[in-house]
Protein backbone atom coordinates (compact mmCIF):
# COMPACT_ATOMS: atom_id res chain seq x y z
CA UNK A 1 0.00 0.00 0.00
CA UNK A 2 1.44 3.85 -0.90
CA UNK A 3 1.14 5.62 1.75
CA UNK A 4 -0.30 9.63 1.74
CA UNK A 5 2.69 11.55 0.73
CA UNK A 6 3.53 8.62 -2.47
CA UNK A 7 -0.23 9.30 -3.21
CA UNK A 8 -0.33 12.83 -2.85
CA UNK A 9 2.47 13.30 -5.47
CA UNK A 10 0.79 10.99 -7.47
CA UNK A 11 -2.11 13.33 -7.66
CA UNK A 12 0.19 16.21 -8.56
CA UNK A 13 1.40 13.92 -11.77
CA UNK A 14 -1.78 13.09 -12.34
CA UNK A 15 -2.47 17.14 -13.26
CA UNK A 16 0.67 17.52 -15.52
CA UNK A 17 -0.08 14.06 -17.63
CA UNK A 18 -2.15 11.19 -17.89
CA UNK A 19 -1.33 8.26 -15.20
CA UNK A 20 -0.17 4.64 -15.51
CA UNK A 21 -3.71 2.53 -15.74
CA UNK A 22 -2.18 1.00 -12.14
CA UNK A 23 -1.73 4.12 -10.63
CA UNK A 24 -4.89 5.85 -11.21
CA UNK A 25 -6.08 2.51 -9.68
CA UNK A 26 -3.71 3.21 -6.83
CA UNK A 27 -5.07 6.87 -5.95
CA UNK A 28 -8.94 5.80 -6.22
CA UNK A 29 -8.50 2.69 -3.84
CA UNK A 30 -6.52 5.35 -1.63
CA UNK A 31 -8.69 8.69 -1.95
CA UNK A 32 -11.96 6.15 -1.19
CA UNK A 33 -10.22 5.46 2.38
CA UNK A 34 -8.60 8.64 2.85
CA UNK A 35 -10.50 11.50 3.65
CA UNK A 36 -7.48 13.95 4.01
CA UNK A 37 -6.03 12.78 0.84
CA UNK A 38 -9.34 13.24 -0.96
CA UNK A 39 -9.93 17.01 0.55
CA UNK A 40 -5.87 17.48 -1.32
CA UNK A 41 -7.33 16.01 -4.87
CA UNK A 42 -10.52 18.15 -4.91
CA UNK A 43 -8.33 21.17 -4.14
CA UNK A 44 -5.50 20.57 -5.50
CA UNK A 45 -7.68 20.27 -8.57
CA UNK A 46 -9.65 23.27 -8.56
CA UNK A 47 -6.18 25.21 -7.89
CA UNK A 48 -5.25 24.09 -11.08
CA UNK A 49 -8.82 24.84 -12.82
CA UNK A 50 -8.26 28.20 -11.27
CA UNK A 51 -4.68 29.60 -11.70
CA UNK A 52 -5.06 30.91 -15.20
CA UNK A 53 -7.18 33.20 -14.07
CA UNK A 54 -4.85 35.03 -11.89
CA UNK A 55 -3.40 36.70 -14.72
CA UNK A 56 -6.60 38.23 -15.53
CA UNK A 57 -7.13 39.15 -11.97
CA UNK A 58 -3.38 40.89 -12.70
CA UNK A 59 -4.03 42.35 -15.98
CA UNK A 60 -7.06 44.03 -14.38
CA UNK A 61 -5.36 45.23 -11.21
CA UNK A 62 -2.80 46.91 -13.29
CA UNK A 63 -5.19 48.42 -15.65
CA UNK A 64 -7.16 50.07 -12.47
CA UNK A 65 -3.46 51.31 -11.15
CA UNK A 66 -2.17 53.13 -14.36
CA UNK A 67 -5.67 54.56 -14.32
CA UNK A 68 -5.16 55.88 -10.94
CA UNK A 69 -2.00 57.22 -11.49
CA UNK A 70 -2.52 59.22 -14.82
CA UNK B 1 5.37 25.27 -57.73
CA UNK B 2 2.96 27.55 -58.70
CA UNK B 3 1.30 27.00 -55.53
CA UNK B 4 4.70 28.02 -53.30
CA UNK B 5 5.86 30.55 -55.59
CA UNK B 6 2.87 32.44 -54.96
CA UNK B 7 2.96 31.97 -51.05
CA UNK B 8 5.09 35.01 -49.75
CA UNK B 9 4.38 34.26 -46.20
CA UNK B 10 6.58 31.44 -44.55
CA UNK B 11 5.83 28.17 -45.59
CA UNK B 12 5.98 26.63 -42.28
CA UNK B 13 4.00 28.92 -39.84
CA UNK B 14 0.83 31.05 -40.80
CA UNK B 15 -0.83 33.36 -38.62
CA UNK B 16 -3.16 31.39 -37.53
CA UNK B 17 -0.57 29.23 -35.82
CA UNK B 18 1.15 31.84 -34.42
CA UNK B 19 -1.80 33.87 -33.04
CA UNK B 20 -2.73 30.62 -31.30
CA UNK B 21 0.02 31.17 -28.77
CA UNK B 22 -0.53 34.64 -28.07
CA UNK B 23 -2.49 34.23 -25.23
CA UNK B 24 0.15 31.76 -23.42
CA UNK B 25 2.77 34.62 -24.70
CA UNK B 26 1.25 37.09 -22.92
CA UNK B 27 0.27 35.51 -19.77
CA UNK B 28 4.32 34.55 -19.86
CA UNK B 29 4.98 38.64 -20.43
CA UNK B 30 2.51 39.76 -18.03
CA UNK B 31 4.07 37.65 -15.14
CA UNK B 32 7.45 39.10 -15.67
CA UNK B 33 7.08 43.11 -16.82
CA UNK B 34 3.98 43.46 -14.72
CA UNK B 35 2.91 45.87 -17.56
CA UNK B 36 -0.44 45.33 -19.96
CA UNK B 37 0.68 47.94 -22.16
CA UNK B 38 4.44 46.33 -22.31
CA UNK B 39 3.19 42.97 -22.55
CA UNK B 40 1.55 43.35 -25.54
CA UNK B 41 4.25 45.19 -26.82
CA UNK B 42 6.35 42.39 -25.87
CA UNK B 43 4.37 39.58 -27.62
CA UNK B 44 3.86 42.05 -30.76
CA UNK B 45 7.42 41.80 -31.44
CA UNK B 46 7.69 38.66 -31.00
CA UNK B 47 5.32 37.41 -33.09
CA UNK B 48 6.81 39.87 -35.78
CA UNK B 49 10.11 38.67 -35.27
CA UNK B 50 8.94 34.28 -35.28
CA UNK B 51 6.64 35.47 -38.38
CA UNK B 52 9.97 37.43 -39.80
CA UNK B 53 12.40 34.42 -39.26
CA UNK B 54 10.11 31.48 -39.17
CA UNK B 55 12.33 30.33 -41.95
CA UNK B 56 14.96 29.65 -39.00
CA UNK B 57 12.27 26.79 -36.93
CA UNK B 58 12.29 23.50 -37.53
CA UNK B 59 9.94 21.40 -36.26
CA UNK B 60 6.47 22.25 -35.07
CA UNK B 61 7.16 20.66 -31.88
CA UNK B 62 9.15 23.24 -30.04
CA UNK B 63 7.07 26.16 -31.39
CA UNK B 64 6.13 27.42 -27.64
CA UNK B 65 9.75 27.09 -26.70
CA UNK B 66 11.10 28.79 -29.45
CA UNK B 67 8.54 31.69 -29.37
CA UNK B 68 9.44 32.02 -25.58
CA UNK B 69 12.99 31.76 -26.47
CA UNK B 70 12.33 35.11 -28.35
CA UNK B 71 9.71 36.49 -26.49
CA UNK B 72 12.52 36.91 -23.56
CA UNK B 73 14.72 38.91 -25.42
CA UNK B 74 11.56 41.18 -26.20
CA UNK B 75 11.09 40.79 -22.69
CA UNK B 76 14.98 41.90 -22.10
CA UNK B 77 14.64 44.47 -24.51
CA UNK B 78 11.64 46.49 -22.61
CA UNK B 79 13.38 46.06 -19.47
CA UNK B 80 16.37 48.27 -20.28
CA UNK B 81 14.26 50.96 -22.29
CA UNK B 82 12.25 51.45 -19.79
CA UNK B 83 15.07 51.07 -17.34
CA UNK B 84 13.38 50.01 -14.69
CA UNK B 85 14.87 48.14 -11.64
CA UNK B 86 14.16 44.85 -12.86
CA UNK B 87 13.84 41.55 -10.38
CA UNK B 88 14.25 38.69 -12.50
CA UNK B 89 13.27 35.45 -11.07
CA UNK B 90 16.58 33.71 -12.14
CA UNK B 91 15.89 30.19 -13.94
CA UNK B 92 19.00 29.03 -12.50
CA UNK B 93 18.80 30.21 -8.74
CA UNK B 94 18.62 26.84 -6.48
CA UNK B 95 15.89 27.00 -3.75
CA UNK B 96 17.78 26.53 -0.15
CA UNK B 97 18.13 23.09 1.44
CA UNK B 98 15.43 24.92 4.04
CA UNK B 99 12.75 25.36 1.67
CA UNK B 100 13.08 22.22 0.32
CA UNK B 101 13.02 20.41 3.67
CA UNK B 102 9.98 21.82 5.16
CA UNK B 103 7.48 19.42 2.89
CA UNK B 104 8.61 16.97 5.80
CA UNK B 105 6.29 18.93 8.05
CA UNK B 106 2.92 18.19 5.87
CA UNK B 107 3.90 14.42 6.44
CA UNK B 108 4.73 12.09 9.60
CA UNK B 109 7.87 9.84 8.80
CA UNK B 110 5.70 7.14 7.92
CA UNK B 111 4.56 9.10 4.75
CA UNK B 112 0.47 9.99 6.73
CA UNK B 113 -0.28 13.39 7.00
CA UNK B 114 0.40 15.38 9.85
CA UNK B 115 -2.91 16.94 9.91
CA UNK B 116 -4.65 16.85 6.42
CA UNK B 117 -6.76 18.80 4.31
CA UNK B 118 -10.19 19.50 5.49
CA UNK B 119 -12.89 20.51 3.57
CA UNK B 120 -13.43 23.75 1.54
CA UNK B 121 -16.96 25.06 1.98
CA UNK B 122 -18.08 26.50 -1.76
CA UNK B 123 -14.57 27.15 -3.73
CA UNK B 124 -16.38 28.48 -6.24
CA UNK B 125 -17.92 31.65 -4.61
CA UNK B 126 -13.94 32.73 -3.70
CA UNK B 127 -13.25 33.82 -7.17
CA UNK B 128 -15.43 36.43 -7.50
CA UNK B 129 -14.04 38.02 -4.60
CA UNK B 130 -11.27 40.85 -5.07
CA UNK B 131 -9.74 39.65 -1.83
CA UNK B 132 -9.41 36.25 -2.86
CA UNK B 133 -6.96 36.72 -5.46
CA UNK B 134 -4.87 39.20 -3.32
CA UNK B 135 -4.58 35.87 -0.89
CA UNK B 136 -3.84 33.87 -4.09
CA UNK B 137 -1.02 35.86 -5.14
CA UNK B 138 0.36 36.10 -1.49
CA UNK B 139 0.56 32.66 -1.22
CA UNK B 140 2.08 32.02 -4.79
CA UNK B 141 4.38 34.75 -3.96
CA UNK B 142 5.59 32.75 -0.63
CA UNK B 143 6.61 29.79 -2.56
CA UNK B 144 10.49 29.43 -2.86
CA UNK B 145 11.78 31.42 -6.15
CA UNK B 146 12.54 28.33 -8.16
CA UNK B 147 9.50 26.85 -7.23
CA UNK B 148 7.53 29.68 -7.92
CA UNK B 149 8.80 30.09 -11.55
CA UNK B 150 8.26 26.13 -12.13
CA UNK B 151 4.81 26.55 -11.04
CA UNK B 152 4.40 29.73 -12.63
CA UNK B 153 4.67 28.13 -16.31
CA UNK B 154 2.50 25.00 -15.40
CA UNK B 155 -0.12 26.98 -14.06
CA UNK B 156 -0.30 30.64 -14.73
CA UNK B 157 1.16 30.47 -18.44
CA UNK B 158 -0.29 27.00 -19.22
CA UNK B 159 3.10 25.33 -20.57
CA UNK B 160 3.19 21.28 -20.71
CA UNK B 161 5.57 19.34 -17.96
CA UNK B 162 8.09 18.84 -20.38
CA UNK B 163 7.97 22.29 -21.76
CA UNK B 164 8.85 23.21 -18.44
CA UNK B 165 11.55 21.06 -17.58
CA UNK B 166 13.02 22.08 -21.25
CA UNK B 167 12.22 25.54 -19.91
CA UNK B 168 13.93 25.31 -16.50
CA UNK B 169 16.56 22.74 -16.89
CA UNK B 170 14.72 20.24 -14.45
CA UNK B 171 15.07 17.22 -14.69
CA UNK B 172 11.88 14.95 -15.15
CA UNK B 173 12.11 13.29 -11.95
CA UNK B 174 12.86 16.91 -10.12
CA UNK B 175 9.99 18.65 -12.31
CA UNK B 176 7.36 16.10 -10.58
CA UNK B 177 8.99 16.65 -7.03
CA UNK B 178 8.93 20.29 -6.96
CA UNK B 179 5.39 20.61 -8.43
CA UNK B 180 4.23 18.45 -5.90
CA UNK B 181 5.71 20.53 -3.38
CA UNK B 182 4.58 23.64 -4.57
CA UNK B 183 0.70 22.10 -4.74
CA UNK B 184 1.30 21.36 -1.40
CA UNK B 185 2.24 24.57 0.24
CA UNK B 186 -0.01 26.57 -2.05
CA UNK B 187 -2.74 24.55 -0.68
CA UNK B 188 -1.84 24.85 3.27
CA UNK B 189 -1.24 28.68 2.34
CA UNK B 190 -4.71 28.98 0.79
CA UNK B 191 -6.84 27.26 3.65
CA UNK B 192 -4.96 28.78 6.42
CA UNK B 193 -5.63 31.99 4.77
CA UNK B 194 -8.86 31.72 3.38
CA UNK B 195 -11.01 28.84 3.30
CA UNK B 196 -10.46 27.37 6.48
CA UNK B 197 -10.41 30.68 8.64
CA UNK B 198 -13.35 31.60 9.90
CA UNK B 199 -12.61 35.28 10.14
CA UNK B 200 -11.95 35.87 6.44
CA UNK B 201 -12.31 40.01 7.22
CA UNK B 202 -8.56 39.58 8.83
CA UNK B 203 -7.31 39.14 5.46
CA UNK B 204 -8.29 41.53 3.59
CA UNK B 205 -5.15 44.30 4.35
Amino acid sequence: MRNCREITALVSQGLDKKLALRERFAVWLHVSMCSSCRNFQKQTRFIHKISDRYTDYLKHKLEKNSHHSN
Amino acid sequence: MLLSAAMDTPNQLDEALLAEHRPMLFRYALLQLKDNELADDAVQETLLAAWQSSANFAGKAGLRTWLIGILKHKIADQWRRSAREVVTADFDQIDSDADEADEDAFFTGNGHWNGGPTTWNDPEAALKQQEFWVIYETCQNNLPPKMAKVFMLRELVGLEAEEVCRETGLSDANYWVTMHRARLRLRECLAMRWFNTEKKENYHA
